[in-house]
């Protein structure tokens, strides 16, 4: 089912929770909801179940306007953070209460119940109590129940939190599995970004209630429209200097120790000249220049660490420090002074006030 | 080590001493209801009867009308038992989880009330119930104890603690809030419907003051004042009237040997002494 969210806004008493968001979700897709904690995800999650009424905007699912539609009249299937299973009631009468509240005759729900329980592989668990489960067959019983009624829409609101990392790593591949497996339209919410890169098929971005950019995973972490999501997705995170253009729109000039770069092309808006301006630079964007002719920026090295395969350089620009990541063939000591080349294509220009990418 | 096992033993000798205190009155009541008449008063006292004397509990059951009541007092228990628990789950589902102008106002003055003693509202309500004509009916005997504030602070508490997603994916899952309430808070609340009612069964087994003011024919009153038809002008005949008491007190004692393991769960779980 194809989900468009249009000028979504929902206000509490004192806080603006959901800004204004237009997103449109094509069927079958898988898409994260990401963003920093009280940011709105699990809020239009709560829209999109029903559970919340919008306080502005229009809510179709395919051509209809669902705003006023009852949670169990949508067609949706929702896990939450803590699974809420029913306690009193056993992983088989977990699944099948959905089923029993629709009112399917109790042979045929035993039946499909059975079914979701092989699909997600708990079919060995079906006499147990929730509290007899581990959180990850918790979460397996959870989005069995979600799935039963067959809804078009899957909502998962954070559904990985409670898990050790190993067990986050092996139940977010089997979230996709099952997704593809049934193709249904899926929407996750996490505030992990690595967990939102690998799964889905578009990463939402949120800040403060307001959506920050919506698109491919891969395009969000290679084309931020901004600052917040150029800092917000990579680990180590990117490098920011405040910078200046000068006369051609093509030259920047670093504020502190005036170094310069050439971008690959003129910035088309004239007036940008006389603005503030971040540069900002990926850790892995970097290389060593040993050419001593070729442009670069001249750093002093203060440590350098092993992080599995690479090594990660800590070092200054003048005042400023950055971090990248090299090959770990050079060898660098502390105090070092190297020249750190930057990949063709790879520098990101960002207005230091409204945060916009100017070269995107 | 060695200190941890002489505090264990200080708090078993305590416990232990607390026990005989709490129980020597039963043994009391049940050596005098085997007793002679003319043993019961002798210095000093004798624990042990020097002939036990069965015939009392069949003389003390026959000489007063106690099958009807017994009838009386089960019709009473069972109806204000199951009466409190709906109203209380009621109550404490709409001050738990409906959020209505004045909520928290309102029960704290509920609350408030838990203060009057009971025995002030005694004359107001007898009022109200002879104004309505229910004097010596089985209504005097049930509908003023239909309702708890203890009850429904209990409860409101335990459902506090149901987290709200609950009910959120029963709401996605079709499920009606009044369906919820039945089919998923009150099971979880089993623990602490359980210790509401059996409080109530005992209060209600052993009221005797209300009971007494509220009936005055011989077939509407109940077990305890049915006792005091051993005090007569001539005298009170103990060994009778203890040997009607242990008979009268047995069936709460076994309510609650079978059911011990909930009040205990469903008092501390609420996080209170009952
Ligand atoms: N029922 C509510 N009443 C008032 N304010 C609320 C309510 N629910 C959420 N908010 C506020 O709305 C904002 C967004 O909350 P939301 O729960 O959607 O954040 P989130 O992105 O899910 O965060 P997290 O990652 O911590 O779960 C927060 O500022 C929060 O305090
Ligand atoms: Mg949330």
């Amino acid at each position: 089912m194809k989900i468009q969210l249009k000028d979504i806004t929902m206000r509490f008493d004192h806080t603006t929770a959901v800004d204004h968001l237009n997103v449109t979700i094509e069927e079958g897709k898988l898409v994260s909801l990401l963003g920093p904690s009280g940011c709105g995800k699990s809020t239009t999650l709560y829209m999109l179940a029903g559970l919340y009424r919008p306080s502005e905007g229009e809510l179709y699912f395919g051509e209809r306007l669902v705003n006023k539609i009852e949670p169990e009249n949508r067609e949706i299937g929702m896990v939450f953070q803590n699974y809420a299973l029913y306690p009193h009631l056993t992983v088989l009468k977990n699944i099948m209460f959905p089923l029993k509240m629709a009112k399917v005759p109790k042979k045929e729900a035993e039946a499909r119940a059975k079914e979701m329980a092989a699909l997600v592989q708990i079919d060995h668990l079906l006499d147990r109590k929730p509290s007899q489960l581990s959180g990850g067959q918790q979460q397996r019983v959870a989005i069995a129940r979600a799935l039963v009624k067959k809804p078009k829409l899957l909502l998962l609101d954070e559904p990985l939190s409670n898990l050790d990392a190993r067990l986050r790593l092996e139940m977010r591949e089997e979230i996709r599995r099952i997704q593809q497996e049934v193709g249904i339209t899926t929407i996750f919410v996490t505030h992990d970004q690595e967990e939102a890169m690998s799964i889905s098929d578009h990463v939402l971005l949120m800040k403060d209630g307001r959506m920050q950019q919506y698109s491919a995973p891969q395009d969000m972490y290679d084309y931020p429209k901004n600052k917040f999501v150029a800092q917000f997705l990579g680990n180590p995170p990117i490098n920011i200097f405040p910078a200046k253009l000068s006369d051609d729109l093509q030259t920047i000039v670093l504020q502190d120790t005036r170094e310069t770069l050439q971008l690959e092309a003129p910035i088309s808006d004239p007036a940008a000249m006389n603005g503030d301006y971040e540069l900002g630079i990926r850790p892995e964007d970097f290389y060593i220049e040993t050419d001593s002719v070729k442009a670069g920026l001249k750093v002093e090295t203060i440590r350098v660490e092993r992080i599995g395969r690479d090594n990660l350089l800590n070092a200054k620009l003048g005042q400023i420090n950055l971090r990248a990541i090299i090959s770990p063939d050079v060898k660098i000591n502390k105090g070092d002074m190297i020249t750190l080349g930057i990949r063709p294509g790879r520098a990101r220009l960002f207005d230091s006030s409204s945060g916009h990418n100017l070269l995107h | 080590m060695q200190k941890e096992a002489l505090s264990k033993g200080f708090i078993y000798l305590l416990l232990i001493l607390g026990s005989i205190l709490m129980l020597l009155p039963f043994v009391w009541m049940i050596s005098t209801s085997l007793k002679l008449p003319n043993e019961v008063m002798i210095m000093p006292p004798k624990w042990i009867p020097s002939d036990i004397q069965w015939s009392n509990y069949i003389e003390a059951w026959f000489s007063a009308p106690f099958a009807i009541y017994s009838v009386n007092s089960v019709i009473v228990l069972i109806s204000s038992t199951i009466g409190e628990l709906i109203t209380t789950i009621l109550a404490a589902y709409a001050f738990s989880r409906i959020n209505f102008y004045g909520r928290e106002l309102i029960f704290s003055v509920l609350l408030g009330t838990m203060m009057v003693p009971g025995e002030v509202l005694l004359i107001p309500n007898f009022v109200t119930l002879s104004n309505l004509g229910w004097i010596d009916h089985y209504q005097a005997l049930i509908v003023p104890w239909l309702a708890s504030i203890f009850s429904i602070f209990l409860l409101r508490q335990f459902f506090f603690s149901i987290p709200k997603e609950l009910s959120f994916a029963a709401k996605i899952d079709g499920c009606s809030d009044f369906r919820f309430l039945w089919s998923v808070m009150v099971p979880l609340a089993k623990p602490a419907l359980i210790t509401i009612a059996i409080l109530k069964a005992i209060g209600s087994w052993n009221a005797f003051l209300w009971p007494l003011i509220v009936t005055s024919s011989e077939e509407m009153r109940t077990l305890p004042v049915g006792l005091i038809s051993f005090s007569t002008d001539a005298g009170t005949r103990y060994e009778l009237l203890m040997a009607a008491s242990s008979m009268i007190i047995l069936p709460m004692i076994i309510l609650f040997i079978v059911l011990q393991k909930y009040i205990i769960e469903g008092v501390a779980r609420a996080g209170i002494k009952g």
